[in-house]
């Protein structure tokens, strides 16, 4: 459903993309995971239309990125870096706003409206102004407009930045039940968050794939199975022998996320 | 058409969702007062039109303007939801068009509150109706010309008070230009015919012509020329550079 082909971004002399290719099928729950300025937010940028890249390209559910960006837009729900909102509306007033742009039928749009309301619990701070909501609040209010039109894919840039633990849990339940019918991109610095919610994971630093396997895989690199430690050993570059450091090795598209994609 | 008329209103609730709008309004209609009634006028001048009164609109939109249209765009690149809008399905044209029609259609509001001094004056005396109504739609064109002109400015930068100041400056320039203050500086060294151009790109020259109630063609024209051209700068800057 999501194909990225040999996608670059150059930001003038910085590579934030680097040559990158992967597909996400649906059911699949992907991972995003990198150090800071390692170009998660930019390829998801790029996915979503926002960014146009370097080199490259990107398709979703068969419409190119590139081509016909209204088409892609329409079957994504993007949960852009911070959670960006209109800081004088209510949420009440900016999912109305976002049901009518999105196209959401008259008639169905109280009953959308209510059922995100409810599946991100915002139902007490609905007609209270977005700037004077928590962090958690708006991260949640975020979250309502990504799922509003039932989007077939969905990109997520830190869906849980900023929550508390239970928020969070609460939120990786949501993306769990949405997961079976969807495909789900998301991209944190939490790496028990891959565990708990994801079904594959890539790590990217440099601009570059540098692992691209199931979560128990990378757990598996570790000696005592903790994933700090295999994060830090690849996004450092002190790669274990058995482990290619190679994007290359591991960025080719990979038939069956289940099998080990490193040898 | 719909999804124009979403950002339109979304756009248009902004103004009156925080004080800008109040604010607004309300020093338009003192200014407008105090233009038309004391430095105009319009008691002594003994004649029912209202020619003080629209004589000072080209220098209250020259600074009331660019504090509605510095926030079009630069506010959303502050906040990011420039990512959040240009990431639904929307062209861009659409994007443009109803941000510039929701600051346009504000500035009609507050024309629309100044109708109390044309009551006032036909309350006075008979004034020329037609020559008022010509005022209006010619003042109303010229403040889409220079609503146009700061969203053009307002989508290059992030910082609203670096769009306020330069678009103060280029329409200064735009309202000026049949002037000797911005025509010295092209007709030194520029052939005649530019200099002509320049100087037919005055705002003041085209307005005053419409407020003495002829409504020519041309100065419709260029107007909505001017709206277009820079609508049309507006879409390629968000599209060249999107992100902050």
């Amino acid at each position: 459903m999501i194909e990225i082909r040999n996608l670059s971004k150059s930001f003038g002399d910085l590579k934030a993309v680097d040559d990158i290719s992967f597909s996400v099928k649906k059911g699949e729950v992907l991972g995003f995971l990198g150090p800071n300025g390692a170009g998660k937010s930019t390829t998801m940028k790029m996915l979503t239309g926002f960014l146009d890249p370097s080199a490259g390209s990107a398709s979703i559910s068969g419409f190119e990125v590139g081509a016909q960006p209204i088409e892609v837009k329409r079957r994504v729900g993007y949960l852009p870096e911070g959670a960006p909102l209109y800081a004088d509306m209510t949420p009440h007033g900016f999912l109305g706003f976002i049901a009518e742009v999105r196209g959401i039928p008259a008639a169905e749009r109280a009953g959308r409206l209510a059922e995100v309301v409810r599946k991100v619990h915002i139902e007490e701070v609905l007609h209270q102004r977005i700037e004077t909501l928590s962090k958690g609040f708006k991260r949640r209010v975020g979250l309502a407009q990504a799922i509003l039109h039932d989007p077939e894919v969905l990109i997520l840039d830190e869906p849980t930045d900023g929550l508390d633990p239970n928020q969070k849990h609460e939120v990786r339940a949501l993306i769990g039940q949405m997961a079976k019918d969807k495909v789900i991109v998301l991209s944190t610095h939490i790496l028990e968050e891959v565990d708990a919610v994801c079904t594959r994971a890539i790590i990217i630093a440099r601009g570059r794939i540098l692992f691209d396997g199931t979560p128990a895989e990378l757990k598996a690199r570790s000696p005592e199975g903790r994933l700090d430690d295999v994060f830090r050993e690849i996004t450092t570059g002190n790669s274990t022998p058995d482990f290619p450091a190679d994007s290359k090795a591991v960025a080719s598209p990979n038939p069956n996320p289940d099998t080990v994609t490193a040898s | 058409m719909r999804i124009t008329t979403s950002i339109f209103k979304r756009e248009l609730g902004g103004y009156f969702a925080t004080p800008v709008a109040y604010v607004f309004l309300f020093f338009f209609l003192v200014l407008t007062g105090v233009f038309t009634f004391y430095i105009g006028g319009f008691y002594e001048r003994e004649q029912a039109d209202l020619q003080p009164f629209f004589a000072f609109h080209p220098w209250l939109y020259l600074f009331l303007i660019p504090a509605i249209s510095m926030r079009l765009w630069a506010e959303e690149r502050k906040s990011g939801t420039i990512e959040l809008l240009m990431t639904q399905p929307i062209s861009m044209a659409q994007a443009v068009g109803g941000k510039f029609l929701a600051a346009w259609c504000f500035t009609g509001i507050a024309l629309a509150l100044t109708v109390p001094t044309w009551i006032t004056a036909a309350y006075l005396g008979q004034p020329d109706n037609g020559v008022i109504v010509a005022g209006y739609i010619g003042s109303f064109l010229m403040a889409g010309a220079c609503l146009a002109v700061g969203a053009c400015i307002s989508a290059v930068t992030r910082n609203q008070v670096i769009a306020f100041v330069t678009t103060v400056f280029v329409l200064l320039g735009f309202v000026l230009s049949g002037f000797p203050v911005v025509l010295d500086w092209v007709s030194g060294w520029a052939p005649e015919v530019l200099t002509e151009t320049v100087a037919s790109f005055s705002f003041l020259t085209h307005f005053n012509d419409i407020t003495r109630g002829v409504i020519d063609t041309r100065d419709i024209v260029f107007f909505g020329s001017l709206i277009g051209c820079f609508l049309v700068a507006n879409a390629i800057i968000i599209d060249l550079k999107k992100a902050a």
